[in-house]
């Protein structure tokens, strides 16, 4: 038997949503092992053997728990806002091959559509801090809406140098270029995108030390702080399937997506592998440094990162204009 | 199924640009007017322009639309117009005028329609590049100088100091 395609690739995104939520729900059990490593505690522990179990446990707690609505939301905006946050944040798998053929729409144009798609996220945020009517949210949305624009810019300058590398926009297309080297491993070019990449994936996810539109000493937890139950667990579901997704676009920009030793099949386990280095580097930094000021986020941006990273890609796009023979 | 996903997606353009033009409140326009963007953007890609269709997200969806919403928020203290329309007389010329494009629209539609999409099939991004790189040169550079002028002038307003 078989299916219609349209019916075929239903199933496919089916699947892959059910993929995708398991792996973030797992990833913030990763995450809390890792920090409780970093500071000598042991972290979830008792749901479960080693605590195996906590991830499913909180997702249960915060099914069970009282959906509040504040008596002075915008209804339809507060009630919106954590599926326009989610959707952005899920639909940009569907671009990503996780091995060779294996993926839901492997694009033309896939890194110009997961980071469009992606920038779509700051809608959903906005909406959350607006629409619950409360001037902490207000004001974490205000400050998330200039510093995911400041970082969008740093971020796709970076996120272009691979591309430019491989001449292509396809992301298969830029696994395969990789074959021989990895583009973090190519001299200094390589490396410097690859910094530039995780500062700005940093600050657009808000993480410490750019994590100001949650600073919870000012704004006790930013745009978020009004939701309850399955719509706060939604958000969070969103914020952490944005970062791994941007952690496998890293992986796959830099460390060579799903190449390696060992036989094909092994593709989408390597490259799985390489997405959780990327975010426990992230991670790492995110338990080892401070929160920076407001301003001081902007001036790096605009003073630091935007100029740096323009450079970086002239100065690739000239090599490669050069290795290839002077241009066209 | 293509037509189905066309109606649905015409449908959604339609309905929210009607939300947009009838919503008192500003904040609502402005998520309409995402709603309206985003199904353009999903018409494009169903045309076969698929680099159009992301455009369209980066540029209307994205930057523009949180520019929107910037100036909103900085601008409009309450969440709803109030007081008086100021432009009433406008509202005599929207018919005719809305009228006068509507008629447009259709002649063009009536013109191109029956011709087909170009038998060269969709064109791919690179040959989009390629053709504003080198065919297109000077008018993609003119463009582009006059985005530049436009950013210089607006730095130039907005330092002047009144007096």
């Amino acid at each position: 038997m078989t299916l219609p395609p349209i019916a075929q690739t239903a199933v496919a995104a089916f699947v892959l949503l059910n993929v995708v939520i398991g792996l973030v729900t797992y990833v913030t059990l990763l995450e809390r092992k890792f920090a409780a490593r970093m500071q000598s505690r042991i972290g979830p522990y008792y749901v479960g053997p080693h605590g195996l179990l906590q991830p499913i446990a909180d997702a249960l707690k915060l099914m069970m728990k009282e959906d509040v609505v504040p008596s002075s939301a915008d209804r339809w905006v507060y009630n919106l806002a954590p599926i326009a946050f989610l959707v952005p944040c899920v639909l940009i798998f569907a671009t990503l091959p996780f091995a060779p053929g294996l993926g839901l729409a492997d694009l033309n144009i896939g890194v110009l559509f997961f980071l469009a798609v992606s920038s779509l996220e700051i809608v959903g945020l906005f909406m959350g801090g607006w629409g619950s009517n409360n001037k902490y949210a207000m004001l974490s949305a205000m400050r998330g809406v200039n510093q995911i624009i400041s970082y969008d810019l740093p971020f796709v300058f970076a996120a272009l140098v691979p591309v430019v590398l491989a001449g292509s926009l396809q992301l298969s297309a830029i696994v395969t270029a990789q074959q021989g080297l990895w583009f973090a491993a190519y001299p200094v070019i390589g490396q410097l995108g690859f910094i530039a990449y995780l500062v700005a994936t940093l600050a657009a996810e808000n993480r410490v030390p750019f994590d100001i539109l949650e600073a919870e000493s000012e704004l006790v937890a930013g745009f978020r702080v009004e939701y309850s139950g399955m719509k706060f667990a939604l958000i969070q579901l969103g914020e952490y399937a944005h970062i791994i997704a941007t952690s496998y676009l890293g992986a796959l920009l830099f460390l060579g997506g799903w190449l390696g030793p060992g036989p094909a099949w092994l593709g989408a386990g390597w490259f799985t592998l390489k997405a959780m280095l990327v975010f426990l580097l992230l991670t790492w930094v995110r338990w080892s440094f401070v929160r920076i000021r407001v301003d001081q986020i902007l001036a790096i941006s605009w003073k630091l990162m935007l100029p740096a990273t323009v450079l970086l890609l002239l100065v690739t796009a000239f090599w490669v204009a050069w290795r290839s023979g002077g241009g066209a | 199924m293509a037509r189905a996903a066309f109606v649905l997606v015409a449908l959604l353009a339609v309905g929210a640009a009607l939300g947009l033009v009838i919503k008192k409140n500003v904040i609502h326009g402005a998520m309409f007017l995402v709603v309206n963007m985003a199904s353009i953007a999903a018409l494009y890609y169903m045309l076969g322009a698929e680099f159009l269709a992301v455009a369209q997200i980066v540029v209307y969806a994205g930057a523009i639309m949180v520019l929107f919403i910037f100036a909103i928020m900085f601008l409009i203290p309450g969440k709803d117009e109030t007081g008086p329309d100021p432009r009433r007389w406008q509202r005599a010329l929207a018919l005719p005028l809305g009228a006068l494009l509507l008629i447009l629209l259709l002649a063009v539609v009536a013109a191109v329609r029956g011709t087909g999409p170009p038998a060269a099939g969709p064109a791919t991004s690179g040959a989009l590049y390629r053709a504003l790189l080198t065919d297109y040169l000077l008018p993609f550079e003119l463009t582009s100088i006059l985005l530049l002028a436009a950013i210089v002038g607006v730095m130039v307003l907005a330092k002047r100091r009144p007096g």
